[in-house]
């Protein structure tokens, strides 16, 4: 179980700096749906035995993150008819680069915050890194979906962390937790629709009337 | 300097024109054609030497050099990689460095070449090969560096030999990322879809194919065999990371290391009959990626 | 079980409106609204005299610094009910439903943040604030408020998720002492906690609350959200949201000062406060819209509030009493500027002059507010305001008391030249007087009038509430 946890992990790592590259929205949000289908395979790798509590985590994790999520994304894609992302703020080879540098950096603090042995030794370091990446996408791409894609990298990362901690956070929590996230991201995708409809294009840097 | 090694250098030698083959085969078939057969460069390089060579009248010895440059050096190189997956013909601390800068000295060349005929089509592909070639080039020694970490050994022979079979089970993940970066290095450096189009007969969307579009007869043969002699060399570095044969006896490491060529071949005509080629923009940042991926690899070894 | 049915009604309530059929189309049902918040204030009250056992296993639980802001929250909340009665009269939202279920739904998330003691808990309550008050601000559906719904989702959710990671990492600093998360057995236990991850775990929430506080450098959602909603909200979000997301911050704190890292957390309190200030009062000078003017005096108080609890000692009380009072006053001054609003259309210089021949009442309720607001005496603020003065003298910070002088003075004067200037004058040709209806004056007036009680005399019970709540935080009473 410790190396196919071991190999999701990478693969999320992988996502990650897929989504990072990639140009095109359909593509990133295939990106979040493996993404959140790796997460959901987690709760279950890394429990010591198999509980209800850890299937009941996997099976709503997989249900919100790789299923109803990505799903609500793609029709937010389809009423905005967009298609690809603008050049992002700061290039997407210069932006490759910030998520190698961020990995570089997740690896390095995570190496000083102790952990038991009995965790996963990578655990730590893949959620700083993912956190990291959804922060890079939030701030640095243009189109307000891309942006909602950034900030859905930046909760998977927290949840990864999340998962040291399976016996501290009750199921409701966790429960609580995801529902937070759905109705937040229903809420933005919301947004977007009007935003859409209102400026007639999803490039969040056009909402620059508000300004002191 | 075992008796496997060097026979199977000379296996190489002889059996690099047929992988472009394949990859021809592999892609044609994919797509619904016959294709040319799989010797078919054989009887290209036959019919070249055959054939006497043409030099323009601006052109001076850099032209003439060119194409014995680069064979040499692929040739040179050739001898510093473990082919029986145990040692080298040629070994020494920090032959990896050696490697990548014989591989860039043959490219060096061969654009030298390509600028010295003065014509712009030549000139316009070298820019392209060498700005190409400056992504590359740091990610080849990002994968040589994740290896030499893996593997704790500071040359080619360690690094794609015995070490790297004990090293496969703990730091798995490290290679297999290492590996696929080296698969994108190979498309990348032998100039195969996705970066650029070998099929191609627009000039103006060729990269290598334009440098070497003056050469003819002989010159021609040697550039493209030295093509042919690079792709399997790449080759087999992709099948050193993937398929450590220390285990195995001599001659069943050989045999396993042209299977896996054949298979790399096949994984390339894969990828060019399934893909497009990329937009020019947007090739540095495939490298860009491979590098990251390269670069992930050594983190986790750094750990 | 008070305590349950405190979190429990509204959030029924709520549903219920978003739901049933029965609400569809453009009426607001104030009449629910007002009896909800009734009985809500009643309940608060009752705990105040007849303490109430902790519900849910310990998860919740009314200690003396919840039920401040519970209390606060819950006198806010029936005044902007009341003050709705007299707003759509003149001024009725697209949908009654979405508009009145997010405020009962804000209530019911307003009350779990305050009582909850189960820390992840909280959270979920902060975030269920987060996106109950999003469509709200949303409400007038142009481009402006379009733009600042999107910054406000945006950066409150990165905030919030941020205070999440924080949270996971106050339950590995616990590591399995006591019941994982559950603030009793936290600050039981503080000092086996281990360190490092405390430390982060203080940082990460700090930040992470403190966006929803609008702590600078965090703040930039603040200005075009309070300029965008409607006043109302805006009082709302100024009074209860900022106080909840501060006793977040503050709880983290209780556990902080318990495990004897004061020295480690204080220094980071104090820099975000005066960062806070120096960035209100940069901001402030040439505001030309009175609801952004009030944002940045929310970021200075919030500094406030933070610096009071950095300084520790007796500016713990003077933030515990800040609290009190800032939050009644905003929602004083919002509802207000809310009623110039519905008078002249704007609330920006530009189109306001001589507001005090065109709504006398308000105007005036404006520049005593701004009094109030800017901290002069005889207003509550002023109390609060010297007592944390007190403790940087005390404490032997001369220079941030200095600071604080300086920057408060500032946003004084920033502050008084635009409210002046729309009030003062002559109103523009042809407007003449509006009828003010007493059902939007009410309750700004009844605001105005505690805040200058607070001023002069601190009840008895609410000064031993607020002692132990500062208590409890590391610091001492008055």
């Amino acid at each position: 179980m410790q190396n196919t946890a071991q190999v999701v992990l990478l693969l999320v790592v992988l996502t990650d700096l897929a989504i990072l590259g990639t140009s095109r929205l359909s593509s990133c949000i295939r990106g979040l749906a493996t993404q959140g289908l790796l997460l959901g395979l987690l709760p279950v790798l890394i429990a010591p035995q198999l509980s209800v509590h850890a299937v009941s985590l996997a099976v709503g994790t997989v249900a919100v993150k790789a299923v109803a999520l990505p799903w609500f994304l793609a029709w937010a894609i389809r009423e905005a008819a967009v298609r690809r992302e603008v050049e992002p703020l700061i290039g997407f080879i210069a932006s490759q680069l910030l998520g190698a540098l961020a990995l570089a950096l997740a690896f390095a603090i995570a190496s000083r915050l102790p952990l038991p042995a009995a965790q996963q030794p990578l655990l730590v370091p893949v959620s700083l890194a993912t956190l990291m990446i959804g922060f890079i996408v939030l701030t640095t791409r243009r189109k307000a979906l891309t942006q909602v894609v950034g900030y859905l990298i930046l909760e998977n990362g927290v949840y990864l962390f999340g998962l040291t901690q399976t016996e501290s956070v009750p199921f409701l929590i966790e429960l609580g937790v995801l529902l937070d996230i759905f109705v937040g991201v229903f809420i933005m995708g919301i947004v977007v629709f009007h935003i859409n409809r209102e400026f007639d294009s999803l490039d969040a840097t056009r909402l620059t009337e508000l300004t002191d | 300097m075992s008796g496997n090694g060097l026979v199977a250098l000379v296996i190489l030698g002889v059996v690099a024109p047929a992988v472009p083959g394949i990859v021809v085969k592999t892609k044609s078939l994919l797509t619904g054609r016959r294709g040319p057969p799989v010797l078919q460069l054989y009887a290209d390089l036959g019919k070249l030497f055959r054939k006497g060579t043409v030099y323009s009248r601006t052109t001076t010895w850099v032209f003439r050099a060119g194409p014995v440059v680069v064979l040499a050096s692929l040739i040179v190189a050739s001898l510093l990689l473990p082919l029986d997956g145990r040692a080298a013909p040629a070994r020494f601390v920090g032959d990896w460095v050696a490697f990548a800068g014989l591989l860039a000295l043959g490219r060096f060349a061969l654009v030298l070449a390509g600028l010295d005929t003065g014509s712009s089509f030549e000139g316009m592909g070298a820019s392209r090969e060498v700005t190409i070639a400056s992504f590359a080039e740091p990610t080849l020694f990002l994968c040589f560096l994740a290896l030499v970490l893996s593997t704790g050994d500071l040359s080619l022979s360690g690094m794609l030999g015995t070490p790297l079979a004990a090293a496969w089970p703990r730091a798995g993940a490290s290679l297999s990322l290492v590996g696929i970066s080296l698969f994108v290095l190979l498309l990348a450096e032998n100039s195969r879809v996705p970066v650029d189009d070998p099929a191609t007969h627009l000039e103006l969307t060729m990269i290598h194919e334009v440098i070497v579009l003056d050469h003819s007869g002989r010159d021609l043969a040697l550039i493209l065999y030295g093509s042919a002699l690079k792709l399997a060399l790449f080759g087999v570095l992709v099948v050193s990371v993937f398929v450590p044969r220390a285990g195995f006896s001599g001659p069943l490491a050989v045999g396993l290391l042209f299977l896996g060529l054949g298979v790399v071949a096949v994984a390339i005509g894969l990828v060019e009959a399934v893909m497009a080629r990329l937009r020019l923009a947007r090739v540095p940042q495939l490298l860009v990626g491979a590098a990251g991926l390269a670069l992930f690899a050594t983190i986790l070894q750094l750990q | 079980m008070r305590l349950l049915v405190l979190c429990a009604v509204p959030l029924v309530t709520a549903l219920i409106v978003l739901g049933a059929p029965a609400f569809r189309g453009r009426r607001v049902p104030v009449g629910l609204l007002v009896t909800v918040a009734a009985a809500h204030l009643a309940l608060v009250a009752s705990l105040w005299t007849v303490p109430a056992p902790p519900a849910l296993g310990g998860w919740l639980a009314a200690d003396s610094l919840g039920l401040t802001v519970l209390t606060l929250t819950s006198v806010l909340f029936l005044v902007t009910a009341i003050y709705i009665v007299g707003h759509v009269r003149l001024d009725a939202p697209r949908s009654g439903r979405l508009f009145a279920g997010c405020l009962l739904a804000f209530l019911a998330a307003a009350s779990v943040v305050s009582l909850a003691h189960h820390l992840a808990m909280l959270w979920v309550g902060m975030e269920a604030t987060t996106l109950s008050v999003a469509p709200l601000v949303f409400l007038r559906r142009d481009r402006r408020s379009l733009e600042a719904t999107w910054k406000y989702l945006v950066v409150s959710s990165v905030g919030i998720a941020l205070a999440l990671l924080g949270t996971f990492f106050l339950a590995s600093a616990q590591g399995g002492l006591g019941h994982p998360l559950l603030l009793p057995d936290l600050i039981a236990d503080a000092h086996e906690l281990h360190p490092a991850w405390l430390r982060a775990a203080f940082l990460f929430l700090l930040v992470g609350f403190g966006t929803k506080m609008g702590l600078a450098p965090m703040h930039t959602w603040k200005p075009d959200t309070y300029g965008e909603a409607p006043s109302l909200v805006g009082g709302l979000m100024a009074g209860a949201l900022t106080s909840c997301a501060f006793l977040g911050i503050a709880r983290v704190t209780e556990v902080v000062a318990a495990a004897g890292l004061g020295s480690f957390a204080q220094p980071v309190l104090i820099a975000f406060g005066l960062v806070s200030l120096l960035v209100a009062a940069t901001f402030i000078i040439g505001q030309g819209d009175v609801k952004r003017l009030l944002a940045y005096s929310s970021v200075e108080h919030m500094g406030l509030l933070v610096l009071g609890l950095g300084l520790g000692g007796v500016g713990t009380y003077g933030s515990m009493l800040h609290l009190v009072n800032n939050g009644l006053a905003k929602g004083w001054v919002f509802l207000v500027t809310g009623n110039i609003v519905l008078a002249t259309g704007s609330a920006t210089a530009v189109r306001n002059r001589g507001l005090v021949r065109t709504v006398p009442a308000s105007a005036v309720l404006l520049v005593l507010g701004l009094f109030a607001v800017t901290g002069s005496p005889p207003f509550g603020l002023f109390t609060s305001e010297f007592t944390i003065l007190r403790a940087a003298i005390d404490g032997g910070h001369p220079w941030i008391a200095a600071l604080l002088l300086l920057t408060l003075a500032i946003i004084f004067v920033g502050m008084a030249a635009l409210i002046l200037r729309v009030t003062l004058g002559e109103p523009p040709a042809g407007t003449g007087p509006v009828r003010e209806s007493p059902w939007l004056v009410a309750g700004p007036v009844a605001l105005a009038a505690v805040v200058l009680l607070l001023g002069v005399y601190i009840p008895g019970p609410l000064q031993d509430v607020l002692t132990r709540a500062a208590v409890a935080l590391g610091g001492r009473g008055p």
